[in-house]
């Protein structure tokens, strides 16, 4: 393949994106991180499906502080991503388009993720 | 059978035929998912937290079984779709980008077949 030095528009690193921006990239990248999160889903399953002793160590595992800090960025993400997504869908119902305030939808989406991560923190 | 026609086929699964029917599927699995997310934190704080036959017990009843089925066939659909356009929007090499989509959704084709079975021994099991 013949790779061509065509001029880039500026992007993502270039520009400093207004919060509305942020939460849009965010929901994509919180996506597939989540995305691959999913193997822990299925290896909890799969552990919990082929008896104890694979269960038991499926949990020392989860217990690794590693391990952990992953589990937080996944939470994070998970509200991250569900409350952008509540947000598209009621995009997709027409409302809220307005320009007026979209910053403010974006921040209470933020909040809102950050305060039920710490909920789930705080009781898991 | 031919391998790589089954390969193809099975790599185009999660791929709706047109683009509405791809919206209307990424927006009906995102509504399902998203009262399910409750379910999910109850099953992750049990999976870290509790013993053994508790686990088994709570998963092998008929509701938890069939939350987990509905979020496991919802979520891998969902996220098909989605890494799907993460790959079509950042892979501009068709070739490369067709191949990039085909695996991934392998991946989450078997992923979600294993998950799928995992729940059904499960359900057997309690």
């Amino acid at each position: 393949m013949t790779i061509h030095k065509r001029p880039l528009s500026p992007h993502l690193q270039i520009y400093r994106l207004p919060i509305t921006g942020i939460i849009s990239i965010s929901h994509r990248i919180s996506g597939v991180f989540l995305s691959a999160g999913l193997l822990f889903f299925v290896y909890m399953l799969l552990a919990i499906a082929t008896g104890e002793q694979n269960f038991l160590a499926m949990q020392s595992l989860m217990s690794l502080w590693i391990i952990k800090l992953l589990s937080l960025g996944l939470i994070f993400s998970l509200f991250l991503h569900l409350t952008h997504g509540i947000r598209h869908l009621i995009w997709d119902i027409g409302k809220t388009l307005d320009k007026a305030t979209l910053d403010k939808y974006a921040l209470f989406e933020l909040l809102t993720a950050v305060a039920l991560s710490l909920l789930t923190f705080l009781f898991v | 059978m031919d391998s790589k026609s089954f390969l193809e086929k099975a790599g185009v699964f999660f791929t709706p035929s047109c683009p509405v029917l791809y919206w209307r599927l990424q927006r009906l699995t995102a509504v399902a998912l998203t009262p399910l997310t409750l379910w999910l934190l109850v099953f992750l704080n049990k999976a870290i937290h509790a013993p053994y036959a508790e686990m088994v017990n709570w998963l092998a009843h008929p509701f938890n079984s069939l939350c987990a089925t509905l979020w496991t066939a919802g979520v891998f659909y969902h996220t098909a779709l989605g890494v799907q356009v993460v790959i079509e929007d950042y892979v501009s090499n068709i070739p490369l980008r067709h191949k990039a989509i085909l695996w991934t959704n392998l991946a989450f084709l078997l992923l979600s077949i294993i998950a799928l079975l995992s729940i059904f021994r499960i359900f057997l099991l309690g």
